[in-house]
């Protein structure tokens, strides 16, 4: 049996099929992928991304410890802002990719779950010479209410206070309330809100939620919606042998100053290099293109780190790690055969809508 | 609990396949193995005409999570596809034992059914796998 987060009993009810997630019982599907991920594009939906490991990190030290350990910096982001980074090693390769929320005083970060114990060591090891405290938050539990109507069908089973913060926060900003923190971030490319809450509450939440017909939604439509959003996922896209540069994440790097942040200079020895870059495919006929499939073009081969059918387009989509130079067409290598396919940029689709650039 | 028809014979790879009168037999996947895949978006099936052995690879169901390789429940030729699914892949969540049918293959030897399971035998086998 895996780790279960308090909204397991909810899912077991709603008929979910549950999968091992690293080392937890998630949520795969509870039905339908295709009709959760249709929810989501064009209404709401809801996901327990409780097993995500949220971190503390507060004390005198704390904006000079995260300047140094995040490859974007912090001071990006005004008090009430929440910043996507990667959090690289000494070689520039990824060790995870998180969210910072910037408090008034301190920091909370979401790391991802199944590089919890790995990223928990790193921080503390960084920690030495900082005057901070670096502490996990085990009983709270994430929420995310994702789609068109995801504000204002959860706005309204909302208390005055923070059914205000739902519908006033800008993107990416975040309010508290309580023990609540509610950010409008999310991993859908579609509007909606993460809610970061106790256990209890996020039961409670859940139960109102499903009630007024917000949809469950599972890790296999999170997938989807991710990546028709162009949205990176750790493990695939990149990991610790890749950075960020390669990950089409180098919007995500301050290089902005002198700031020495670790990595950096394995980073900038990179870009003097050269290195592969990170597109978009579009399959041109049928099939469903996957992770590790060879891309070849004239430019040189390459390999997809995410594939999927996307159910929005009706085809299928992948992000992929390609040589410098690549555009065009290209052909990607399935079960032998070799399929025409198109480079794009991402995204693939945000609010809805078709949005990828030839 | 997933839908076991008496009528038909079963592969341990969960296809399953149903004898006419012609001598020829329909080849579909199980309830049980659309469920465990998901909404199916891709089939890729066997060419009529092509000759295959017991186990050969006989095409490839694709859900939008994974991708799961048909194996020839028996040995023949095939002599059709279902090609509505081509365009409609979901009829085999549907309808797995009807209309989401993938070919029709003419059997070399009727004996080889034997050598499959039954209702009974492959109910056994999905209540060991759970």
């Amino acid at each position: 049996m895996g780790h279960r987060t308090p909204l397991y009993d909810q899912h077991v009810t709603a008929g979910a099929r549950l999968v091992d997630f690293g080392g937890w019982d998630m949520p795969v599907h509870y039905g339908s992928l295709l009709d959760e991920h249709h929810a989501v594009r064009t209404d709401a939906g809801m996901f327990d991304v409780s097993h995500m490991t949220v971190v503390d990190v507060t004390g005198a030290g704390a904006r000079d410890y995260l300047r140094h350990l995040l490859a974007n910096d912090v001071d990006r982001a005004p008090v009430g802002k929440a910043l996507y980074s990667a959090m690289l090693n000494a070689e520039g390769g990824v060790i995870d990719d998180l969210i910072v929320y910037r408090r008034d005083n301190d920091y909370r970060l979401v790391v991802n779950c199944g590089t919890r114990e790995k990223d928990l060591a790193w921080l503390a090891k960084q920690s030495e010479g900082f005057a901070v405290q670096v502490a996990e938050r085990p009983e709270l539990a994430i929420v995310a209410v994702q789609g068109p109507r995801a504000r204002e069908r959860l706005g309204a089973l909302l208390a005055p206070a923070r059914a205000a913060a739902v519908s006033d926060l800008k993107v990416f900003g975040f309010a508290e309330d309580g023990d609540w923190l509610i950010a409008r971030t999310g991993y859908t490319g579609e509007d909606g809100v993460e809610i970061i809450l106790p256990g209890a509450d996020a039961v409670a939440l859940w139960q109102q939620l499903a009630d007024a017909g917000v949809r469950p939604c599972g890790l296999g439509a999170r997938d989807t919606l991710r990546l028709e959003a162009g949205m990176n996922l750790y493990g695939n896209d990149m990991d610790e042998t890749i950075t960020p540069l390669q990950a089409g994440m180098g919007w995500t790097v301050a290089f902005g100053d002198d700031r020495d942040f670790i990595g950096r200079a394995a980073l900038e020895a990179q870009q003097q290099a050269g290195h592969e870059q990170f597109v978009g495919l579009i399959l041109e006929g049928k099939g469903v293109l996957r992770a590790h499939q060879k891309v070849i073009s004239a430019a040189g081969e390459g390999e997809i780190t995410s594939g999927t059918f996307s159910p929005t387009l009706g085809l299928s989509i992948a992000l992929a790690r390609v040589p410098a130079g690549t555009e065009g067409k290209a052909e990607v290598e399935i079960r032998g055969k070799r399929l025409p396919v198109s480079i794009v940029r991402p995204p693939f689709v945000r609010h809805g809508k078709t949005v990828y650039q030839q | 609990m997933s839908d076991i028809r008496a009528e038909l014979r079963y592969a341990t790879s969960h296809e399953w396949v149903r004898l006419e009168d012609d001598g020829t037999a329909y080849v579909g996947i199980s309830d049980h193995a659309q469920d465990a895949m998901g909404d199916l978006v891709y089939v890729e099936l066997p060419e009529v005409g092509q000759a295959l052995e017991v186990t050969d690879e006989a095409g490839v169901v694709e859900s939008v999570k994974a991708a799961s390789d048909i194996y020839a429940p028996v040995s023949g030729e095939i002599v059709a596809i279902n090609e509505a699914l081509e365009d409609t892949p979901e009829l085999v969540n549907q309808d797995p034992y009807g209309d989401g049918w993938l070919f029709r293959i003419r059997l070399n030897d009727k004996a080889e059914l034997e050598q499959l399971l039954s209702a009974d035998d492959y109910r056994t086998q999905l209540d060991s796998e759970d």
